[in-house]
């Protein structure tokens, strides 16, 4: 089975593109074997040629100034291009706010079955590819089957784990891609983003406050905490509806999807809505005055108590 | 300004999700089903825009009759008709070619749906039917603005947000704070009785995925409980029992 890895860089190459890598080494693997070859575009700070290391037999790099700017068209037309050279049976790429928006184009574009929200290896059955998806907001699972020769897949957080590159090297090709007008149909007028934090969907560690917290002056309990970690900090929906922190804060149901190894829940109650956004974190500590509190359902570890309390003991004991 | 607003009806929020005991099919024995959330932000912003700036708002629904009920409330929230295709679709590539011929039909300057319906979680509609319309595509969107016709968006990115200006015709899949949720009044709850809900017959069947199997997620063992004066406890289990420090 041949595949195309799409890496996205943040300066340097993302470390959910390097879990991608993962993902398709160890799918190579349990397939009997195939090139892998990757594709980014946009300049990046990272040696491509390293990524060798995770068995990858080329790299091809679409950076030859025609990418002021990767974006959901841009980004769509360069892996519609790579799809053309290397003719893979499978492409995967790792779930972001970019591949979200950009793998349906390509799979329109190409015919090939889309599965998105991957959360484990596919499995062949019959020459059938089939892979296990989070559906229902974490809820449920379902087995999907793709019937086409090229098929996509986004994958989550966690699918792949376990693997260390070594450090084999590799060939880097420049990839060169013609932009059509309506490819650069995207103007961006810039960004906006938080500085120096640890981005919350890719967080291994994760602090969250609620309601509890009482107001967003004491927002300091939680970023002191999560600064002791090196985790990053989120919230529920009430705390951002109640604009006390930022909407990319929010963790559930209609928030961000969080799969942290540890999901610290200070003051939340845990409502269902809630739950359906921490369920693939592999180990939820409730802190809450309310020992009824539905988190304790979910939670692996709880503390009943006073989260003022709690918070600057839990951070002083981990110092 | 025509504006086509593609719904799904899904189950309820607080649904507890069940299957068959084969595992076959969604259990929808006592679910309420509802627009889907992000369906419904996108729903108030395209009545925003209509009643700021004229126009028409169309909403659409792939689905069976069963649907009927939830596009019958797009329209007591503001939606001036509707459009049921008649087909219960298997995958979203499916839906996605069923929207993509009603929109090559009727061109429509702007089609808002959710950024994904929240019972398959695939976000995949937006994105393929702006690829079969040849027209632009932008998801999650948190704001949008018209004016002639220039589109700006919000987009939500990793940390942050990223505004970004492109030309209609245009699909966007949107998410919160787009705009509050519309809670239809008595006045719309009749009106949307004799608004016109046209039932048009699929032109499609092709499918490029099939689900072989519904399942739960394992049952999570008993809340391990510690005082709360022995935070020490805590630091203890997190290194040596769970250890994820």
């Amino acid at each position: 089975m041949n595949i195309l890895v799409f890496l996205e860089s943040d300066g340097s190459v993302k470390k959910s593109s390097l879990e991608a890598l993962a993902y398709a080494h160890k799918t190579a693997e349990a397939l009997g074997g195939g090139a892998i070859t990757a594709v980014i575009a946009g300049p990046t700070t990272t040696d491509l040629g390293s990524l060798g290391g995770y068995g990858v037999q080329k790299v091809l790099h679409a950076d030859d100034g025609a990418f002021v700017q990767v974006d959901i068209m841009t980004s769509a037309a360069v892996l519609k291009q790579a799809i053309a050279i290397s003719n893979p049976d499978l492409v995967v790429l790792a779930k972001s706010s970019l591949v979200d928006a950009m793998a349906p184009r390509v799979a329109a574009a190409t015919g090939a079955a889309l599965a998105t929200n991957v959360v484990d290896l596919p499995v062949l059955n019959n020459g059938v590819l089939t892979v296990k998806r989070s559906i229902y907001t974490g809820k449920a699972f379902s087995d999907v089957a793709l019937n086409a020769t090229l098929r996509i897949l986004t994958v989550k957080k966690g699918a792949a784990t376990g693997f260390e590159p070594n450090s084999a090297t590799t060939i880097v090709e420049s990839l060169s891609v013609s932009l059509s007008g309506s490819d650069k149909a995207l103007t961006s007028k810039g960004t906006e983003k938080a500085t120096g934090e640890i981005l919350l969907p890719e967080a291994d560690l994760v602090v969250s406050g609620g309601r509890g917290l009482k107001g967003p002056e004491n927002w300091g309990l939680i970023t002191d905490l999560a600064k002791t970690l090196g985790a990053a900090t989120a919230c529920s929906k009430p705390v951002s509806d109640l604009d006390w922190r930022p909407h990319h804060e929010h963790v559930g149901q209609t928030g961000i999807k969080v799969s942290p190894s540890l999901y610290i829940a200070a003051g939340i109650s845990g409502a269902i809505q809630h739950v359906a956004g921490i369920s693939s974190s592999k180990c939820i500590v409730a802190i809450n005055s309310d020992p009824e509190a539905p988190i304790f359902k979910v939670a692996d570890y709880g503390i009943v108590g006073d989260v003022f309390k709690i918070l600057p003991a839990l951070n002083q004991a981990l110092k | 300004m025509k504006i086509l607003v593609c719904i799904t009806h899904v189950p309820d929020t607080t649904t507890k999700i069940s299957f068959t005991p084969d595992g076959k099919e969604f259990n929808a024995a006592g679910v309420t089903f509802i627009i889907g959330p992000y369906d419904d932000f996108a729903l108030a912003r395209a009545i925003e825009l209509k009643e700021a700036q004229g126009g028409s708002v169309t909403a659409l629904n792939v689905g069976l009759a069963e649907t009927e009920p939830t596009l019958r409330k797009a329209l007591a929230i503001g939606a001036d008709d509707a459009i049921r295709i008649n087909v219960n679709p298997t995958d979203a590539w499916q839906v996605a070619q069923e929207i993509a011929a009603v929109c090559k039909a009727e061109q429509y300057d702007l089609i808002l749906m959710g950024r994904e319906s929240i019972d398959h979680n695939g976000g995949q509609v937006h994105g393929m039917v702006g690829e079969l319309l040849g027209i632009p595509s932008v998801a999650p969107v948190m704001r949008l603005d018209v004016v002639g016709g220039l589109a700006t968006v919000s987009k939500e990115i990793e940390g942050g947000k990223e505004v970004i200006e492109v030309n209609l015709p245009l699909v966007a899949g949107c998410q919160e704070p787009i705009a509050e949720w519309k809670i239809p009044n008595m006045r719309g709850i009749m009106g949307a009785r004799t608004k016109p809900l046209k039932v048009v017959e699929p032109t499609v069947t092709a499918t490029s995925t099939t689900v072989q199997q519904f399942s739960l997620p394992p049952a999570k063992g008993a809340c391990k409980m510690i005082a709360a004066d022995n935070v020490a406890e805590l630091v203890d289990l997190l290194r040596n029992e769970a250890k994820v420090l």
